[in-house]
């Protein structure tokens, strides 16, 4: 194993009451990589992140980051940990108590005790790159469309320049030409500070783009795993339904027919 | 679950075993919830900005409220004092007892109800929007502890703003007294407030300032406590509003009983 495995999941699994959502997920990204998740809504994506993230305990399984056990870490280690990771949430979530910039800056001042008017101005231009003026800077997030809220998430997630980053969904609900730009950024993101990022889409332009690995995950596990290029000839039923976003193949969604 | 005999007796303790397990989980996690909110109340950073900013929200946002509630609590207790006092030859009594009705028992414990009404609910629908939206995960992955940011200022606010606000309270519900006194009830001015000033004692008031800060501790308490373990969406946030208020108001009650029983028993 020579090369440098930045995230390692092995078997994790995650359930909620009776609810199964993770069963046994086994993945891993090497350092300066990106990995992009597809699968299915509901599948547990966005409950991996959180995993990943410590915001939720997996029942069982490990996760490393840096060959370091961080399931069920604590206090100042988890923070440590923490400091290295940036996240794009699917809503965005920003702070509806503070303004635009603020929310950019957040990490800076509150997480890196960055005095407010360089924070201001590292978050000004993070916004620059995410194609929103210094003016909506100061308006609320309320005041935005959905659309730029999740740019305001993204501004947000990499302000800090983190080690990692993960990307929830980080082109939907943008316009064709954005979400291109968006790609872009990431893309960069990931030359330019050579950050591990790990990104869930639904959009193969966006996966294709962004993605030195591509894993498909499907009823809480990943069922294929292999680099961007091959994804076209994954050999999996599964992988060949969703790409070409058929309603007919092995994966059968619940719903009423007509 | 229902056809096979709801009420066999097992069935029966199994009911009252889930319901046992259920209170003692939640009294589990208020417990967690109070420890970790205190330790992050007193140990460093302490964050005055947000403090100062939860003071303006709790303490003079409710000036109105809780000074007309005191005006008009000052001057009935005044009207039934003179009444009651009236079938015992009693009527001088008037001013001393509303000063002391007020500083000790109404001024602390009406003031407590209404911010509980406003500022528990209000608490409890941030964090709990904060919750449901994710922002309260997002302050985590920022590197900022929820209980230093979010808790503990609205903790240490409260605390600090209630007894201030009961200071108001007990200077308007005496004089909403002193006004019914001496324009209905035919008091002289001059003697209603020096039977007001000779009679109180310094205890009186401070013990009513002393409930006061609990019942401020109180109130964020539960607001902070409801909206963070809020689940479920805008519904979710409903419910956790409607229980703030509702067990703030009963552990302000609680309290105030204990804390009475407590300062003046000897
Ligand atoms: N906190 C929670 N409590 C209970 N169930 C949850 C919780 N979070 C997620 N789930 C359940 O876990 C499952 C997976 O959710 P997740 O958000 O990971 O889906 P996803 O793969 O991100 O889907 P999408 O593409 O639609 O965002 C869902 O069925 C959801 O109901
Ligand atoms: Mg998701």
């Amino acid at each position: 194993m020579s090369t440098d495995r930045h995230i390692v999941l092995e078997d994790v699994r995650k359930a909620f009451g009776p609810k199964h959502v993770l069963n046994g997920v086994t993945v891993d990204v090497e350092r300066g990589k990106s990995l992009v998740v597809i699968g299915g809504s509901g599948t547990g994506k966005s409950v991996m992140l959180k995993c990943i993230l410590g915001l939720l305990d997996p029942d069982s399984g490990s996760i490393k980051i840096d060959d370091r056990e961080v399931v069920g870490l604590r206090g100042s280690d988890r923070d440590a940990v923490m400091a290295k990771m940036g996240m794009l949430f699917q809503g965005a979530a920003l702070f509806d108590s503070l303004t635009v910039w603020e929310n950019v800056a957040f990490g800076l001042i509150q997480g890196k005790k960055m005095n407010r008017k360089d924070a201001k101005e590292i978050a000004i231009q993070k916004l620059g790159q995410v194609g929103l003026g210094a003016e909506v800077g100061e308006l609320s997030p309320a005041e935005l469309s959905g659309g730029m809220q999740k740019r305001v998430g993204l501004a947000r997630a990499i302000a800090a320049d983190p080690d990692i980053i993960f990307f929830d969904e980080p082109t939907t609900g943008l316009d064709p030409i954005m979400g291109d730009v968006i790609n872009d950024l990431i893309v960069h993101t990931v030359q330019e500070l050579g950050a591990t990022t790990v990104s869930i889409t639904h959009d193969m332009t966006s996966a294709r783009k962004i993605a030195d690995k591509i894993a498909m995950i499907y009823k809480g596990e990943m069922i294929w795993h292999g680099d961007a290029k091959d994804v076209d000839e994954s050999g999996s039923d599964y992988v060949e339904q969703f790409i070409h976003g058929s309603a007919d193949g092995p994966i059968q969604m619940e719903v009423l027919k007509p | 679950m229902w056809n096979n005999g709801g009420l066999s007796p097992l069935n029966f303790l199994a009911v009252i075993g889930q319901v046992v397990l259920a209170a003692f989980a939640d009294v589990g996690r208020l417990s967690q919830f109070l420890y970790n909110s205190v330790m992050h109340c007193i140990l460093p950073p302490i964050y005055p900005r947000l403090i100062f900013e939860q003071m303006v929200r709790i303490g003079y946002n409710s000036l109105p409220v809780v000074g007309l509630t005191a005006f008009f609590t000052g001057g009935v207790l005044a009207l039934q004092i003179f009444i009651g006092g009236s079938r015992f030859n009693a009527e001088s009594l008037v001013s001393s007892i509303v000063a002391l009705g007020i500083t000790r028992e109404l001024g602390p414990v009406l003031a407590g109800l209404m911010v509980a009404g406003r500022v528990s609910a209000a608490i409890a629908a941030e964090i709990g929007t904060m919750r449901v939206t994710e922002q309260i995960d997002a302050l985590v992955t920022l590197s900022t502890n929820p209980f230093k940011y979010l808790v503990a200022p609205r903790l240490i606010a409260a605390l600090v703003t209630l007894p201030l606000l009961v200071v108001v309270a007990d200077t308007i519900g005496i004089m909403g007294g002193y006004i019914v006194g001496t324009r209905s009830l035919g008091f002289n001015s001059g003697v209603y407030i020096k039977n007001t000033v000779d009679f109180i004692e310094f205890i009186d008031i401070f013990s009513g300032l002393a409930k006061s800060a609990v019942f401020g501790f109180i109130i964020a308490l539960m607001g902070c406590y409801h909206g963070f373990y809020s689940r479920g969406g805008a519904q979710g946030v409903g419910r956790a509003t409607t229980n703030a208020v509702v067990t703030a108001s009963i552990l302000i009650l609680a309290a105030n009983y204990v804390m009475t029983s407590l300062l003046f028993t000897e």
